[in-house]
């Protein structure tokens, strides 16, 4: 139990912790402006993966390597994520934009097990090998305990997303559109924004993020199947609950407190029990802080 | 301007409006007054194109407006400050009146005109970077009605401008209504239950029942009707 290895798990923790905040973040989005779990969100992160590991297959066989293949890979992931988000959107939950809440949850369930199925017979049901597209980088060699160079990689890339999404919220016009949104659907009608554009945006914007979580991933795991949607999405969801569903810094918080969480328990007490101490730490969380750790932040003057 | 025609408008099953028709002419301030639940915010919702018409028709300068999606009827110039001022709680007062603007593309106009809302009230320029949920209820009245003006509307739909505010600041209110009107020449449709200010201000009103209009004349005589003057005035 010496600080070394409590430092090793700390990292450890922070990568996949990072990766959470990555899905998560597609969750709360959504959640903030429709009140939606989208529950299919898991599966758009899954296609990121498979997208990626299709388009790197094909480009190795050409005799590309290395980053670039990494790089085009995941433009074309995030292309084809978005527009499955998109289409999701159009197709499972605008039709029931009106309805009962529970119409298109159940929906979004039914979305979930539709896209599984579907890479399921239109790929494999198999484990495949993810390529392993990022080298080791020297400089990182005496860090290497610690962090790999995947890791390294990894980190950097969800700082930068999140640097970029939080510009993109804050500064931009349909950035600014997706807050008054969130904040009240109907005035943002009354000062002309179009809130079925700004729902689609969501949706588009949330998808690109699941797909470069599902590279990363892929990378550093090294494989994947139809089926990594589902743990990867429910642990994503638990996040952007443990942050307060909705709150966009919430669920990078929620992200990070999750996979460190996770990591310490696994590597303290059992790594069998890994799924425990996440699910655990969301239950604590909601007996003591039912809106998140980040939940209603601002309070409102009535 | 505006031409109401019979319009009928349901909540699922639920009909809100039975057959409204109301005409709103270039320059004036019109009032609908009536009691609660009486279909008047609905009205206003309608109008905009956020609970659009099951039936009937409205035209605005001749073209039927009652079809258009709510984003396209704030395109013509016709905007509503909503009952219960519908601030974006997170977002600063500057960030509030730069949505306002939302669909203009003059930046420098804009900032203009901010700067203009920040002259006009000063308690808005000191607060300006400060969340709009944590304004009191007169300051966030005042930044409702300054964010619709931000659009440059040549028609502002006002719903319950003075709901739940103290007497002295109610009669800033009606005061700022009446010089937008007058200086700036916005016509004005102005929804009240403080049926005797709004009478005081307006040029002409209606009064509404259970979802119908039943009740048409200019405001000094509505404000010595018998009828209006026991239901509304409290006389």
């Amino acid at each position: 139990m010496d600080s070394e290895y409590f430092f090793e798990l700390l990292c450890g923790g922070l990568v996949k912790g990072s990766i959470y905040a990555l899905i998560a973040l597609g969750y709360t989005m959504v959640y903030g402006i429709i009140q939606l779990i989208n529950f299919a969100h898991g599966e758009i992160y899954m296609i990121g993966a498979f997208v990626a590991f299709i388009v790197s297959g094909v480009l190795t066989l050409t005799g590309y390597g290395g980053p670039t293949v990494l790089l085009l890979a995941a433009v074309i992931a995030i292309i084809y994520a978005a527009a499955y988000g998109y289409t999701l959107e159009k197709i499972a939950y605008r039709p029931l934009r009106a309805a009962p809440r529970l119409s298109p949850l159940i929906s979004a369930i039914g979305a979930s097990i539709f896209l599984t199925n579907y890479v399921q017979l239109a790929q494999t049901p198999d484990f495949l090998p993810f390529p392993e597209l990022i080298t080791d980088f020297d400089f990182m060699e005496p860090f290497s305990r610690y962090v790999s160079s995947v890791d390294l990689v990894i980190l950097v890339v969800t700082t930068l997303t999140m640097i970029a999404l939080t510009v993109l919220i804050k500064y931009t016009r349909v950035g600014k559109a997706m807050r008054a949104t969130q904040q009240d659907a109907v005035m943002a009608r009354l000062v002309g924004i179009n809130v079925d554009r700004v729902i689609s945006a969501t949706f588009i914007i949330g998808s690109a993020l699941a797909a470069i979580a599902g590279v990363l991933i892929a990378s550093r795991t090294g494989q994947i199947n139809s089926a990594i949607g589902f743990m990867a999405g429910i642990k994503a969801f638990t996040a952007a609950v443990l942050g307060g569903i909705g709150n966009i810094p919430g669920a990078v918080l929620g992200g990070l407190v999750l996979g460190i969480a996770e990591t310490l328990g696994a590597g303290y007490i059992s790594s069998a029990y890994e799924d425990v101490f996440a699910f655990g730490l969301l239950v604590l969380i909601l007996v003591l802080r039912p809106a998140g750790l980040l939940g209603k932040a601002v309070k409102q003057k009535v | 301007m505006l031409e109401v025609r019979g319009i009928q408008t349901f909540y699922g099953n639920i009909q809100a409006l039975k057959s409204v028709s109301l005409s709103i002419r270039e320059g004036e301030i019109v009032t609908l007054i009536g009691a609660n639940g009486a279909g008047k915010s609905t009205t206003l919702m309608s109008i905009c194109g956020v609970t659009p018409p099951r039936h009937g028709e409205i035209l605005f300068r001749g073209q039927p407006i009652h079809r258009l999606g709510a984003e396209k009827i704030v395109t013509l110039g016709i905007c509503q400050v909503p009952e219960g001022r519908h601030i974006f709680p997170q977002m600063s007062v500057l960030e509030n009146l730069e949505m306002g603007a939302y669909l203009r593309q003059d930046k420098a106009a804009i900032k203009a005109d901010v700067d203009e809302v920040f002259e006009r009230f000063p308690i808005l320029g000191k607060r300006r970077q400060q969340a709009g949920g944590t304004l009191s209820g007169g300051e966030q009245q005042m930044l409702a009605i300054s964010r619709a003006l931000l659009a440059r509307p040549t028609l502002l739909l006002l719903d319950e401008p003075s709901l739940g505010l103290a007497p002295l600041i109610i009669k800033q209110i009606f005061e700022i209504i009446r010089k937008i009107n007058a200086e700036s020449n916005t016509t004005v449709f102005l929804v009240e239950q403080n049926a005797n200010q709004a009478l005081k201000i307006a040029h002409r009103g209606y009064v509404m029942e259970n979802g119908a209009i039943t009740l048409e004349d200019r405001a000094d005589n509505l404000l010595s009707n018998e009828e209006v003057k026991k239901a509304y005035l409290g006389i």
